[in-house]
């Protein structure tokens, strides 16, 4: 059947510059560029491009240039060239459309319509280059009270234990990527950066390959509803445990790495034979209930003997609040909500756009919901799904949030742009893929070094801006609405974020 | 042996004679239960039997050595979940989650089970002798050396074996009436493994598909058959005489095809 | 005035969410015994509650008023009282009435309880059968007064419930000085905390009472639909729900179980394809015709009337439930253990399979689902 799909990129060469070093042709996974002997001129086959602009950056002399294709169909607010060109896709083919990466629709950030206060004379800031500011955080459940006694000495005595704790040198911490979704070169340089800076990674759903097992302080394992690579010693391993029931990209649907990427070493890690179907059910089959959802909390506990927390995992929905409430009631020492922004290797498209609810609002419900029901303290949240900028770090806190989980950015930090195409397993930045071609892109000692550039960096801004408020401790944004102000929102937007108006 | 120093709890509840402690589990709760059994097995116990065993779940669960537990009573749900390589029996019938996600070791039950037997169990064996619930070795799988198995004397219901993706799951029909077993959308999403079923199955799964069983076949069921026997004094040889099915997945990629480009 | 809806739902969430154990016991002879035996097994799966509602139904507990309703009221203060007793002298007949006897027990603000046992006044009634009559003044209670709540309005049968662990419930009431030939317990974990007792399970109309373990997906149509009929779901949970759709089914259309259980939990296309042609029309029809009504998601459910208990899951099981019989006895259960503890000795444990009812009635053989 002849595609009526047309290339959405074109390659524009400038055959004055290109000195025909190839360096194209061996970089795109996509076999795009080719190399014809016979005119001596490199040619593209525009219809295998996704702009992911590995070509472009690696070109000595910048001979190449990536446009969209101008050809489009003509303008229509509903019926858009995505929309049109799904519609022949699935004609073609019969099947579902796949996507990776976040929902890029840009109506659901609410991140950029919050503002942040800085002090002015009434309060003075604080310059946090040479003064003490603190980002540390702990996650996990804290009591009502303590008990304490004091001795004649002086001497105070903690009676009170407390619950498992994680301390993070900084709010912000690597969310889950499964590897095989993901290269093991990515887990090393996410195990290793989590490690030096003092925070944490997680495996994802596809176990934790042996050889990172030496940075399980810093690694929180999951458990999600396929149980890959979940037995004794995994849990062990890691500091803490998390229980997926959600994610935010695709909320209610179960995953499914396919068979041609689980290689030898995924399987391994994994604990399935190579190339077979990676099927991860959508409910975890003994979950169907939130008493069930305390018996799992439970499971986990007894087979770690109650020295790690359990982290929940939930996609942001309609009911997140009630949900986060159960949650909590179910023993979880910390509640993870991933918005409708959030990323994936790979989703169906119409799942990614439409199902589930800003990490903004489920945030900012669900902290208020905890506090009014007087639990807020017996467990963590933390936010993640489109977390972009060191800013929205600081207003996640500023709504409720103890730290967030990134993942798109880490990878961006690696080399990713964001291209959308993690599903075909041919990333041209060694990312999201298992080939080994491709993987020896991503030199884990250098994406250590980038992904710490980013930690620090974030951090430093993160500072940066609680000086400029005269703040300097993180516990006292966390939840500290009132130094966030809305801009351009509806009142009942307002009431849901539990901010005020700029300018009240 | 100096246990009762590590052991804090009412010691009127525990006997021991040389390696092996006897509970009475009477109005214990599991907590209590299960940091004392991780005592009594880091204390170098081997034989714990336990009495009187309510609902009590997780048992079994976080054991490091291979010691053998007997229960007597009706143990709760998720029994011997993660469990590492610990040989329970239980004198009675179990609940719900029966060696949920199980690495390694063995639970044979003289009883019936409930819903969830071996749920991603990824080795060891467990044993039923009467029918077991809903969704029997959902999602099982097998890597290298590690092969799960589960037999079920009686019957199974609806969704057996479903997701299943490795392991052996035996299922005997020793007390139906009929040849028939009632359970539907057997082996759904199957993509690994090996069912073996005495008698018919009332409706397959889109997955799988039916043969005949090979030598290779006999062999491995035939050992199963014969364990399964010698826990419940049982003639294996009369057993292996009926017809068996092999229920197989198709593929080991079910969704190949579900998404456009 | 108080908004009832607010007090059980007080973030106005689409709906509570809740979950929890269940426990029915059902003598078939009709022999009557104590509480003792369903507290000790609601007590023994206390890990499946949270201690933020519990509750029993019992029936033939009052043997001596038996052809009298019985309306169990909890008041919020004492002019609802005055109020709630006014408007029902003017309708009905007060036989007896009496505040409930309770005593000191692990609970959490108890409101004031009363009970009445009533006769509907002949003159009131225009044109209605004495339920739906009763059924009309028990909603015009629960909704006019606002801080009075009848929980309990059926014949020679009553429900007991509150905040805190079932076990403690039933010291509060001092249920183990009732005898009864049928009891059914429920223990909750509600995701938000119930300041209210109301909000309890068992849920109850008339002499009908469920107890409810799962979340029903479709619970936005099942509610449009039972308002259509003139039901006003007031409590925005799950099980007042079921109990309507039972009200509607049987006592008002009279289907019998082994009907509604295929209303509720319905067949699969897939399976009504290989029934007999006249089975396959049958049930196509009863999709067609009560869609809405399809209880889609996880539950269990024990309803029960008099003479009768049903325990019911949804048609592909994702919620537990047990079926046991020893000499006359039936039990139903979340957990197995909860029925050994309290008859060791069975002569029969069965899992009932997705969408097939077991039933239990008086002097008539246990209906067992095929295993
Ligand atoms: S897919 Fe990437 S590497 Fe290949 S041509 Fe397009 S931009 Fe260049
Ligand atoms: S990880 Fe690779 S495939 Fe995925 S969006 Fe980034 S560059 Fe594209």
């Amino acid at each position: 059947m002849k595609s009526y799909v047309q290339p959405e990129y074109l390659i524009e060469r400038d055959n004055d510059r290109c000195i025909r070093c190839k360096v194209c042709v061996n970089q795109c996974s996509y076999e795009t560029h080719y190399y014809d002997e016979e005119d001596d001129v490199l040619c593209s086959r525009n219809e295998n491009c996704v702009n992911c602009q590995r070509c472009a950056t690696f070109c000595p002399t910048q001979a190449i240039a990536i446009r969209k294709n101008p050809n489009t169909y003509r303008p229509n607010a509903n019926w858009t060239q995505e929309v049109l060109t799904g519609i022949k896709k699935q004609a073609e083919t019969g099947g579902v459309v796949l996507t990776g990466m976040g929902c890029d629709k840009p109506n659901l950030t609410y991140w950029d319509r919050l503002l942040i206060n800085a002090s002015q004379v009434t309060n003075p800031s604080i310059d946090p280059l040479r003064e003490p500011m603190e980002l540390r955080t702990y996650i996990g459940s804290k009591p009502d009270s303590l008990k304490l006694t004091t001795s004649k000495t002086g001497d105070i005595t903690l009676e009170t234990k407390l619950a498992p704790q994680l301390r993070l040198e900084t709010p912000i911490m690597f969310s889950a990527m499964s590897y095989g979704s993901v290269s093991l070169n990515v887990h090393k340089s996410l195990a290793r950066a989590a490690s030096e800076y003092g925070t944490y990674y997680n495996t994802g759903e596809g176990g934790l390959e042996k050889s990172l097992y030496k940075y399980g302080k810093n690694v929180i394992v999951q458990v999600a509803s396929g149980r890959f690579g979940v037995h004794p010693d995994y849990l062990d391993a890691g500091a803490a445990v998390e229980i997926k029931i959600g994610q935010g990209a695709k909320p209610g649907i179960g995953g499914h790495l396919p068979g041609e990427k689980v290689s030898a070493e995924i399987s391994k890690t994994r604990m399935i034979p190579m190339g077979t179907d990676a099927l991860s059910p959508a409910p975890q089959h003994d979950i169907y209930s939130i008493e069930d959802l305390r018996q799992l909390i439970y499971a986990l506990k007894e087979a770690t003997d109650y020295t790690k927390p359990v982290f929940v995992k939930i996609a942001a929905v309609h009911n997140a609040a009630a949900i986060a409430s159960g949650i909590v009631r179910a023993g979880a020492d910390a509640v993870v909500l991933d918005g409708v922004r959030g990323g994936t290797g790979a989703a169906p498209r119409i799942t990614r756009d439409n199902v589930g609810i800003p990490i903004e609002m489920a945030l900012a419900a669900v902290d208020q919901r905890l506090r009014d029901e007087g639990i807020r303290n017996k467990a963590s949240v933390i936010a993640a799904g489109g977390i972009k900028s060191s800013a929205d770090v600081l207003k996640a806190i500023a709504l409720g949030a103890d730290a967030c989980y990134i993942a798109t950015a880490a990878l961006v930090s690696l080399g990713c742009t964001v291209c959308q195409k993690c599903y075909t397993g041919k990333c041209p930045w060694g990312i999201a893929t298992t080939d080994l071609w491709l993987t020896k892109r991503i030199n884990p000692d250098i994406g250590v070094k980038r992904l710490v550039g980013l930690l620090r960096g974030w951090s430093l801004e993160i500072m940066e801006m609680m000086g400029g408020m005269g703040i300097n401790a993180i516990e006292s944004v966390r939840g500290n609405r009132l130094v966030l102000r809305g801009v351009g929102l509806t009142d009942k937007e307002l009431e849901v974020l539990g901010v005020r108006m700029v300018g009240e | 042996m100096v246990i009762n120093d590590v052991i804090n709890h009412t010691p009127e509840n525990l006997s021991i004679t040389e390696k092996t402690a006897k509970i009475d589990a009477t109005g214990m709760y599991y907590k209590d239960l299960n940091s004392l059994l991780r005592s009594l097995d880091a204390n170098g116990i081997e034989n714990i039997e336990i009495h009187n065993v309510y609902g009590q779940r997780y048992i079994g669960t976080d054991l490091d050595n291979h010691i053998n537990i007997d229960i007597y009573g009706t143990p709760g749900n998720d029994l011997g979940s993660f469990m590492k390589g610990t040989n329970i029996t239980v004198h009675g019938n179990a609940q719900d989650g029966c060696g949920n996600t199980m690495d390694h070791g063995k639970i044979v039950v003289h009883g019936r089970a409930g819903d969830l037997v071996g749920h991603s169990m990824r080795g060891g064996k467990i044993f039923i002798r009467d029918d077991a619930g809903y969704r029997v070795g959902i999602h099982m799988k097998e890597y290298l050396g590690k092969r799960p198995s589960i037999v079920i004397g009686g019957t199974a219901q609806d969704f057996l074996g479903e997701y299943m993706a490795g392991g052996v799951l035996v299922v005997l029909g020793l007390n139906m009436k009929e040849k028939v077993h009632n359970a539907r959308f057997v082996g759904t999403g199957m993509h690994g493994g090996t069912m073996y079923i005495r008698g018919d199955v009332r409706h397959l799964g889109e997955e799988v598909a039916v043969a005949e069983l090979n030598d290779d076949d006999y062999n491995i069921l035939g050992s199963l058959v014969d364990e399964f026997c010698s826990y419940y004094g049982l003639d294996a040889e009369k057993i292996l005489q009926s017809k068996f099915n092999k229920i197989f997945p198709v593929s080991s990629r079910p969704y190949g095809n579900l998404y456009a480009y | 005035m108080k908004n009832l809806a607010k007090t059980n739902n007080p973030y106005s969430d689409e709906k509570v969410f809740d979950a929890c154990s269940i426990f029915g016991m059902m003598n078939l002879k009709g022999e009557r015994f104590s509480a003792k035996d369903p507290i000790r097994a609601m007590a023994n799966m206390h890990d499946r509650g949270n201690g933020l509602g519990g509750g029993f139904a019992a029936y033939g507990i009052y043997p001596e008023y038996k052809d009298d309703y019985v309306f169990q009221i909890m008041f919020l203060d004492k002019e609802a009282k005055k109020k709630t007793a006014r408007l029902i002298s003017e309708c009905f007949n007060i036989v007896n009435e009496e505040e409930m006897p309770t005593q000191e027990a692990n609970v959490t603000d108890p409101p004031l309880m009363w009970r009445f046992f009533v006769q509907p006044k002949e003159s009131k009634m225009e044109n209605q059968s004495p339920d739906d009559f009763v059924m009309e003044k028990v909603t015009r209670i629960n909704t006019e007064t606002g801080k009075a709540f009848v929980f309990s309005s059926g014949k020679n049968m009553g429900v007991f419930k509150g905040v805190g662990f079932p076990e403690d419930v039933a010291e509060y009431f001092c249920l183990e000085e009732y005898e009864g030939y049928l009891w059914t317990g429920h223990g909750r974990f509600p995701t938000n905390t119930q300041g209210w007792w109301g909000g309890a399970h068992p849920f109850s109309m008339l002499d009908w009472t469920v107890v409810h373990n799962g979340e029903i997906s479709s619970y936005g149509i099942n509610k449009r639909y039972l308002e259509m009929f003139g039901y006003n779901c007031t409590m925005q949970t799950d099980t007042e729900v079921m109990a309507y759709a039972f009200d509607l089914l049987m006592r008002r259309q009279n289907l019998p179980i082994e009907i509604v259980s295929k209303i509720l939990a319905p067949p699969l296309w897939s399976e009504i394809k290989t029934m007999t042609p006249e089975n396959e029309l049958a049930l196509r029809a009863l999709r067609q015709t009560y869609g809405s009504l399809l209880m889609n998601g996880p539950f269990t459910i024990i309803v029960a009337h008099e003479s009768e208990m049903i325990g019911l899951t949804d048609r592909i099981k994702l919620r537990p439930l047990t079926a046991a019989t020893k000499d006359d006895m039936l039990f139903l259960s979340s957990e197995e253990a909860a029925i050994r503890l309290v008859s060791p000795m069975l002569d029969k444990v069965w899992s009932p399979r997705g969408g097939e009812p077991v039933i239990g009635r008086l002097e008539t053989p246990v209906a067992e689902a095929t295993a």
